[in-house]
């Protein structure tokens, strides 16, 4: 299988995601630049964090445009598997494969820590490794991470069990001593309807390793792995 | 330019969604010993130079403010009268 990274000017996290994807995981994975409309023949894609277009305008209202994003789309409309991770939550909100809106940080301030997620879905490609509840310590590292969207459509990302982590305190609550951004229901990362594409804020790829700190964002990785083994065995059937 | 007219558009946040930069300047001013301004919302402002008749640079102005200067999902747009 094989992954595919956006690389957009100002991707940040793009050699992050390769590091984690090739190094730890140990599969097959391409940069993909923003001006190509080729995926390379990608399984999965991930668009990386960082400051596409040094986030002028919007956090990801440009790198939206890429001919690149076309193809994206369009392989996320037939099904294919897609991660926004930060800036790369900001570009699928902006391009229209998430709902709603990341807002500045309610203290408008720029967080760079460690958080605690629990898995809301454990149902989804992106976490299948993961138990419901689990709590995975992945870092966090945005000014513009504030999850918004109106009352009506939060209520139906909840009832459709689209949230897929949320933030929490080491009881595992949702407390908004957690919450560190702002985000509606403590909502840290959210898949669309049809459960193919991802999106959080914190950074899976820079908790890969125990050396990194923590070890836990890992289990992102293996799920999409685990997910297509699944899937092509069934196809193999 | 020839034949070149100015737009001016103004993007804000939708009544209802959090401002937080707002909230601030407002607090800010209650500090100052402004306290009658109960209320600010920010926003931004872009100066369009176009190129067209004023039938369509009205249309093609639209499409520019939804797509991609303002998110329709959190915002909202309005364009002065062209010069």
């Amino acid at each position: 299988m094989k992954f595919g990274i956006v690389t957009f000017p100002g991707s940040n996290c793009d050699y992050d995601a390769y590091a984690a994807v090739k190094h730890v995981l140990g599969e097959d994975v391409d940069f993909l630049w923003h001006k190509s409309s080729d995926l390379a023949g990608s399984d999965i894609v991930i668009l990386p964090g960082g400051f596409s277009y040094g986030d002028y305008l919007r956090s990801g209202a440009i790198a939206r445009f890429s001919p690149i994003m076309q193809e994206v789309v369009a392989f996320a409309n037939s099904g294919g598997l897609v991660v926004g991770i930060c800036n790369g939550f900001q570009v699928a909100t902006e391009v229209g494969l998430l709902p709603g809106a990341l807002i500045r940080n309610a203290h408008l301030r720029f967080s760079c820590k460690q958080t605690l997620l629990r898995v809301e879905n454990a149902e989804t490609p992106f976490t299948c490794a993961c138990t419901k509840g689990e709590i995975l310590e992945i870092p966090i590292a945005h000014g513009d991470g504030n999850y918004y969207n109106f009352e009506g459509n939060i209520a139906e990302l909840e009832a459709n069990n689209q949230v897929a982590f949320r933030y929490v305190n080491a009881a595992g609550e949702v407390v908004p001593g957690a919450n560190p951004n702002g985000s509606i229901n403590n909502i840290a990362g959210i898949i669309n309807r049809e459960g193919n594409v991802l999106g959080m804020m914190p950074h899976p790829e820079r908790a890969v390793e125990s050396i990194l700190g923590s070890a836990d964002g890992l289990k992102v990785f293996e799920s999409v792995r685990a997910h297509m083994a699944n899937l092509q065995g069934v196809g193999q059937k | 330019m020839p034949n070149s007219k100015k737009a001016l558009v103004f993007v804000k946040l939708k009544e209802g969604v959090l401002d937080p930069q707002g909230v601030t300047i407002q607090k800010a001013l209650a500090q100052m010993g402004y306290d009658e301004f109960v209320g600010v919302r920010s926003g931004r402002f872009f100066e369009l130079e176009v190129l067209g008749d004023a039938e369509n640079i009205e249309t093609r102005i639209d499409e520019v403010c939804s797509k991609l200067l303002a998110n329709p999902v959190i915002e909202d747009y309005q364009v002065e009268p062209i010069k």
